[in-house]
């Protein structure tokens, strides 16, 4: 049985392979493709007035990721109430938010943002919508399961004193699960700047417009200084975000 | 006193005929149970449990690990549901009540609990005040900073009363394991219950710390003459505070006497 098992595995992997068009001969050809890339990419463009353009737009890219990221992560406490089991809403909400934000999270951001820019048309508030919504999908399943796992102790003790639900979990429940909360936040807004860079590709501001028009343009210094700029916020960003849950938690969880 | 006969007959006429001798003849009755049983995912925990308390008096659960104490007083505040059986908890019918009828019923009841289930990131005050949630819900008693006056007053005057009014400010993370079980005596004195409820109070303590607690408990407790029940493992501890005993074992409960009455020797028959 279990040998059946691990043939259909390496069916099912080589089967995934082949519609992934994998080819060795595509393999072998393309470092030297790859070194003609850097080759006239390097060095970056670092024109003062183009790293000066890139800079704002590189600002106007975080704007959106912070802003996207508060009003989400706010959003996300009310909607984690209704999808957290036990707490104030009875089991058919839960399941109906739940799936809601699975639907949320199972569409993709760069999908959403294509939605967004239909319906406010294109710029950066467009993105910021996108962002807000994918964090919803995020922060409030994991809001959700950090309320459920909360210590009981607390919310069962006021709950004894006649306290009505919704007091129990503002004074217990979410103060119970805030570290939680916190450090789930924090790694919501890391995502919301690694998501928030490629969201100019769809003209919902940002970025990653930069690095669209550098590509199509063949102006591969250009795109070279984008990725590069990316790279060093993201990077930053995650140790940014290290250091506060650090600060504010005490200790890393 | 002319309201309590009522009461005090129907007690006297319980089933197993043990009323007259355990109760005080003239004080109502706070709470009165009837054939209790309960059971989790098919196991059953007790299956006939019946008592009664009269006002200000204090009683002990004691009995084995598994016999369901824990349970009885969870049950009793209609924190979980029963299979069967009858439970009046001052005056409501805990079985069939509305929420609100269950929110009413227990804020006439404070709970102290094995853990002390303080709130861990918020002050000390804060921890008390909210012990008023039950009798004034919403907002403003969610936290001393927003809590009226009034209710800072009553909180304040709580922890006086076990001796930490100085460590108001402190969070209540940073409080010694005796310190925070008096922060929750306060808070479930704060409401002025007419009942107490102490689930093993001292287990999470030192021996002296433990007596500490349980002296200042019942020092409170007879002050305000408030009914307890509470669940104790030290059997020295439900002699020395309880005026009576009731015995968990084997589903039901066996022993249900004086603590005058009673030796530890007995007591310790329980546990075998």
């Amino acid at each position: 049985m279990a040998f059946l098992g691990y043939a259909a595995a390496i069916v099912i992997i080589l089967w995934s392979f082949a519609g992934a068009g994998f080819s060795i001969d595509k393999v072998v050809s393309s470092p030297p493709r790859f070194a003609d890339f850097l080759n006239r990419a390097f060095p970056p463009n670092l024109e003062p007035q183009v790293l000066a353009r890139l800079g704002w737009k590189m600002l106007e890219t975080l704007q959106i990721a912070l802003a996207g990221a508060v009003v989400g992560i706010i959003l996300s406490v009310p909607v984690a109430l209704l999808a957290a089991r036990g707490l104030i809403a009875p089991t058919w909400i839960n399941q109906i938010v739940r799936t809601g934000l699975g639907f949320i999270r199972a569409v993709p951001d760069i999908a959403w943002a294509l939605v967004f820019v239909v319906a406010v048309g294109l710029g950066p508030f467009a993105g910021m919508l996108a962002i807000a919504i994918d964090t919803i999908g995020f922060c409030g399943r994991f809001f959700a399961d950090d309320m459920e796992a909360a210590d009981k102790g607390p919310s069962e003790s006021l709950t004894a004193t006649g306290a009505r639900k919704l007091d129990v979990v503002a004074c217990a429940t979410i103060p119970a699960a805030m570290p939680a909360f916190i450090s789930t936040s924090l790694f919501a807004t890391e995502k919301a700047v690694r998501s928030s860079t490629i969201l100019g590709l769809v003209g919902a501001g940002g970025i990653g417009i930069e690095l669209k028009v550098g590509f199509d343009l063949f102006d591969y210094p250009t795109a070279m200084t984008v990725i590069l700029m990316i790279a060093v916020v993201v990077i930053s960003i995650e140790y940014l975000s290290g250091w506060a849950r650090t600060k504010i938690i005490g200790v890393v969880r | 006193m002319t309201d309590v006969t009522v009461e005090t007959l129907v007690a006297d006429t319980r089933p197993d005929g043990a009323g007259a001798e355990t109760f005080a003849p003239v004080l109502p009755v706070d709470l009165r149970v009837m054939g209790l049983a309960k059971s989790f995912a098919g196991m059953s925990v007790f299956s006939d449990v019946s008592f009664g308390l009269s006002r200000g008096e204090a009683v002990a659960i004691v009995g084995a690990n598994g016999t369901g104490k824990s349970t009885l007083l969870r049950c009793l505040m209609g924190l979980i549901p029963v299979d069967a059986g009858s439970i009046d908890v001052v005056g409501t019918d805990v079985r069939s009540a509305s929420n609100s009828g269950l929110r009413a019923m227990r804020a006439q009841i404070g709970l102290v609990s094995q853990k002390h289930n303080l709130v861990p990131r918020l002050s000390v005050l804060s921890n008390v005040v909210q012990g008023l949630l039950g009798q004034k819900p919403g907002l403003r008693h969610w936290s001393q900073s927003l809590a009226p006056a009034t209710s800072r007053a009553a909180a304040m005057s709580a922890l006086q009363k076990v001796g930490l009014a100085h460590l108001a400010q402190r969070r209540a993370d940073r409080l010694s394991g005796g310190q925070s079980q008096r922060v929750a005596i306060a808070r479930a004195l704060v409401g002025q219950p007419r009942i107490l409820i102490a689930d093993e109070p001292t287990a999470s303590l030192d021996p002296a710390a433990g007596e500490d607690v349980m002296d200042l408990f019942f020092d409170l407790a007879r002050q305000e003459g408030v009914t307890v029940i509470f669940i104790s493992h030290n059997i020295d501890h439900a002699l020395k505070y309880g005026d009576r005993i009731l015995g968990l074992a084997n589903g039901g409960m066996p022993l249900d006497a004086r603590a005058a009455s009673l030796t530890a020797e007995q007591l310790r028959g329980l546990y075998d």
